[in-house]
């Protein structure tokens, strides 16, 4: 996927001015935070689940390596297959070949960021393997040719006029008369369609939300069980992983399961979740023949050890982009890349670069609602300041910026020069803000001035006033 | 220097922050009178200057720390220190100790200043135990949660409660009081159309509150919110808590009426 | 260096640590053995009566509808006159359960049993539940040839039989009678948490029941 991170503001723009989109964006304001908080409010030991899903977390991985050792000893001894990814192109070609095997032509999909991060679809589609994405908006997305602008609701941009649109548009066997005004009609259209892949596709790709060592298992979370019919119809099933995933124990996984949903959609838990070990065993009726998990790096392993690992322990549950005034303002494709918000923010500069997606962690008021609300307690605006060190270190961040900064920083750091100089300049400001006591327009300060007014000061500054006083 | 005995009022010194100082020197004034009223022997260092968050938040570590080696010389003295904003308070408490990470000496007077570090509103109600201000404002308002203070330092009962002891006046809950208005120290300057797109949300939700005062604790998100209120014409006025707790209302409102 | 070798350097050399730290790696094994218990949630412990009850409830608030009644031989009967009820045909897939095939499917007139895996063209499947979780109004669904997995998903209505005596307080006692049943890291291929019929709210927000999955959860909780 291209990243237009650098152009996060154009993008910012455009968005702003994409009425479709803002109407579709006042869902995440209204829909995602009231479920949330009312599920979180049932639950009197939610914040000591936090406590203890962010421990264990914490735990798997500082012993990282023993715990992936210890999932494929168990995947391998459960009959399936572990294939080690270094790098997205490693993990595309590791699985275009077990596709390749299988003599697949079409392959599902259950919902997967990680299939996002490694530009898989456009790949198997350049290599003549058709990848069907079988989660209803995942599907409608698929057929706008887009990518997620949200990580568990990746068609929160779209409106229901516009599904209905885009549906009459690719499905061209639908009659004019069919009302498809409702999201029930919608969602059965794609059902239906949907339906004949799952039996056609020779491969099932899914994600993982928990790699489990104790028994080599991997779990997804679904509502629509799209992820189940994927992986039980197809001949092979294909989970793609990043490191990170891994945890101890499925006592861990149950620990962790509880604040996943309720973050994420304010559900106790999510209709599906489903804990799959190996192939289909002797004597099963269903289920894949073959089981394979492509575990990835990506880059995850630098972060660990460094000012960034505590990102790791970030289980997707979107409730940090949920409850992010910048994220309700400009939506998640603004960010340009597969992860938007404030995870993005953190993650994508890890992944692709401070250079590209320098906008990312700047991009933040730093108000804290995103680590108020996360299940992993992750310290996200602290490390969205970690990336500001690296790029003003590298002095990648504009050179206005900077000297600016730099010529307050100068004073702030001698108080007689920085009285003198703030006592004439207030008083300038204040003479210029007349009688009306502001500005609506400042030398070098249009940023402000361009959608506010500039409150003038009072006059006189505080510390003057207080210096006068003290002078008997 | 610090008073032993425990009856001695306590010596605060007056953070009255960057933005106070040079735009509204009237909430510098309204904090002494609180504290003074609290029982507190109230200094003001003039050595003091800015909290050293532009330069914090914008990756300049280096130049955050020395402005905080600056602060921290100026106030460790005090019994308390107290500034009449969250997000200065938050920098100076949260944040100044992680500055000086590998080095002990100065991370432990950072350890120890951090300790005496509150925010005013919720100073005078937590640790000194003010139920009620002697002041009057004849108005209806409303009051918006700074970010930095609710999440930093979980300010959200203390200004409401004491505003409640304030005679005539009447206060309405706002609309997503608890999120940001937009301002975010460079962030309104940097990226200014989405600065703009959160703010039009808060002004609205103040609009739609039918409030004819708007109160916070951060000249910051004052300014910020004072400035698009004026700008869109509203005639809601806009003050920092502090001057109606101190019942310091004879000026006028941030950026005018 | 094989990718593998490679990332597990990569991640020893990160964490500052060795592959031969014995110490670590017998502390690793150990947790993994010993799996500690986390937070339970004081909600689903309660005595067996109310926590059949817990279960019931919490179901139903995700719209799984719940049929209890005293004995497994009144099943099948109830099972007839649910699809009666919603004008289905009377006919069901299930797989090949013990608990399931005792039951007097004989005794109900023109109802057809077909057994074995769904092949999509079922409108109603009957599973037995391994387990129930009352803190979520969760079953829990083992696959193999008792009860297959595709019946879990493929029907439009999916009935379930839960015994109350296997209703758990909590997730994490479900777990360890899943352990128990199998051995300690051994697992069947499949273990389905299932809390509701299948559903979607993606588009704008709004609940729609049956995405891929059964429009209808149905539970008949014996005993």
């Amino acid at each position: 996927m291209r990243i237009t991170s650098p152009a996060f503001k154009e993008n910012a723009r455009l968005a702003l001015a994409d009425p479709q989109l803002q109407q579709a964006l006042g869902n995440v304001r209204s829909g995602f935070i009231d479920k949330r908080e009312t599920a979180v409010d049932a639950l009197p030991e939610f914040e000591a689940l936090r406590d203890s899903a962010r421990a264990i977390k914490d735990h798997a991985l500082q012993n990282l390596d023993l715990y992936l050792e210890a999932y494929e000893a168990k995947v391998l001894a459960s009959g399936g297959h572990v294939h080690w990814a270094e790098t997205a192109e490693d993990a595309r070609n590791i699985i275009l070949g077990i596709c390749r095997s299988a003599g697949a032509r079409t392959v599902t999909k259950g919902k997967s960021m990680i299939t996002e991060e490694i530009a898989l679809n456009e790949f198997l589609e350049e290599n003549g393997i058709r990848p069907v994405e079988t989660d209803l908006v995942e599907y409608i997305i698929q057929l706008r040719r887009e990518h997620p602008s949200h990580i568990i609701a990746p068609a929160v941009h779209v409106t229901q006029a516009q599904v209905e649109a885009d549906f009459r548009r690719v499905h061209d066997h639908l009659p004019v008369a069919r009302d498809l005004s409702e999201p029930e009609a919608l969602l059965g259209e794609a059902r239906r369609v949907l339906r004949s892949k799952y039996f056609e596709a020779d491969v099932g790709i899914t994600g993982a939300n928990f790699l489990v060592a104790e028994t080599g298992s991997s779990v997804i979370v679904t509502n629509e069980g799209n992820g189940d019919l994927t992986q039980i119809l197809g001949k092979v099933h294909v989970v793609v992983a990043s490191i990170e995933k891994i945890v101890p124990t499925l006592e861990d996984t149950a620990q962790i399961l509880r604040v996943l949903a309720r973050s994420a959609t304010g559900q106790d838990m999510s209709v599906y979740t489903t804990v799959s070990t190996g192939p289909r065993r002797w004597g099963d009726p269903d289920g894949p023949a073959e089981y394979h998990v492509v575990i990835i790096d990506n880059g995850r392993s630098a972060m660990l050890g460094s000012d960034f690992q505590d990102m790791l322990r970030c289980i997707r549950c979107g409730a940090c982009m949920n409850h992010c005034p910048v994220y309700h303002a400009v939506g998640g494709h603004a960010y340009g890349w597969v992860y938007p918000g404030p995870m993005g923010a953190v993650l994508t500069p890890s992944l692709v670069g401070v250079d590209k997606a320098g906008h990312l962690p700047n991009a933040s008021t730093f108000c804290g609602r995103c680590e108020s609300v996360c299940p992993m307690k992750i310290p996200l605006p602290r490390m969205m300041r970690h990336w500001r060190e690296r790029e003003f270190e590298r002095a990648l961040n504009p050179a206005a910026a900077r000297y600016g900064l730099k010529a307050w920083a100068f004073l702030a750091r001698r108080p007689a020069l920085y009285q003198a100089v703030t006592a004439t300049g207030m008083r300038l400001l204040s003479l210029l803000g007349g009688r009306k006591r502001r500005l609506s327009w400042l030398p070098l300060g249009g940023s402000w001035t361009k959608h506010r007014e500039f409150p003038a000061p009072e006059g006189s500054t505080f510390l003057r006033q207080m210096k006068a006083r003290a002078r008997p | 220097m610090t008073s032993k005995d425990p009856e001695a009022p306590p010596r605060v010194g007056l953070f009255v922050t960057c933005l106070v100082d040079l735009f509204r020197p009237t909430v510098g004034f309204a904090a002494i009178k609180l504290l003074e009223d609290a029982g507190c022997t109230v200094e003001v260092p003039l050595a003091q200057t800015c909290c050293g968050q532009p330069a914090y938040n914008s990756g300049d570590r280096k130049d955050a720390r020395a402005i905080a080696e600056n602060a921290i010389s100026v106030f460790e003295d005090f019994d308390y220190v107290v500034a009449p904003s969250g997000s200065c308070a938050g920098m100076l408490k949260r944040h100044y100790p992680g500055l000086f990470s590998g080095d002990p000496d100065w991370q432990a007077r950072a350890g120890a200043f951090a300790g005496k570090v509150h925010e005013l509103v919720s100073f005078l109600s937590d640790i000194r135990g003010v139920r009620a201000v002697t002041a009057r404002h004849e108005a209806t308002v409303t009051y918006h949660d700074s970010c930095s203070g609710l999440r930093e330092l979980g300010i959200r009962s203390q200004p409401r409660s004491l505003l409640a002891s304030v005679e005539g006046l009447e206060l309405v809950e706002l609309e997503d009081a608890d999120v940001c208005c937009g301002f975010g120290g460079t962030f309104c300057v940097k990226y200014p159309d989405i600065s703009n797109a959160i703010l039009d949300a808060k002004t609205g939700c103040v609009e739609a509150s039918g409030a004819g005062t708007l109160l916070a604790g951060d000249l910051g998100c004052l300014m910020n919110m004072a400035g698009k209120l004026k700008r869109q014409r509203s005639r809601v006025e806009v003050r920092h808590v502090a001057e109606v707790l101190a019942g310091m209302t004879d000026g006028p409102p941030i950026g005018g009426r | 260096m094989s990718p593998r070798d490679a990332i597990l350097a990569k991640v020893r050399a990160a964490l500052k640590t060795e592959a031969g730290d014995d110490a670590r790696r017998r502390k690793i094994m150990a947790r993994l053995r010993k799996a500690p218990a986390g937070v339970i949630p004081a909600r689903g412990q309660l005595p067996p009566a109310e926590r059949t009850e817990l279960f019931c409830q919490m179901a139903e608030k995700l719209f799984a509808s719940v049929h209890r009644l005293k004995r497994h031989d009144e099943v099948p009967k109830a099972v007839a006159a649910y699809l009666r009820a919603r004008n289905l045909p009377a006919a069901v897939r299930m797989g090949e359960d013990p608990r399931l095939e005792a039951m007097p499917w004989d005794g109900l007139r023109a109802f057809s049993v077909r057994r074995g895996a769904s092949d999509g063209d079922d409108d109603a499947g009957v599973s037995y539940a391994f387990a129930g979780i009352a803190e979520t109004g969760t079953v829990v669904m083992l696959s193999g040839a008792d009860n297959p997995s595709t019946i879990n998903f493929l029907p439009e209505h999916h009935i379930v039989v839960v015994d109350a005596a296997s209703i758990q307080g909590d997730l994490e006692s479900a777990i360890a009678g899943v352990r128990t049943h199998f051995g300690r890291g051994r697992m069947p291929r499949t273990v389905n948490l299932i809390s509701g019929p299948s559903r979607s709210g993606d588009i704008e927000q709004k609940l729609v029941l049956g995405a891929h999955g059964p429009r209808a959860l149905h539970l008949i909780v014996v005993g």
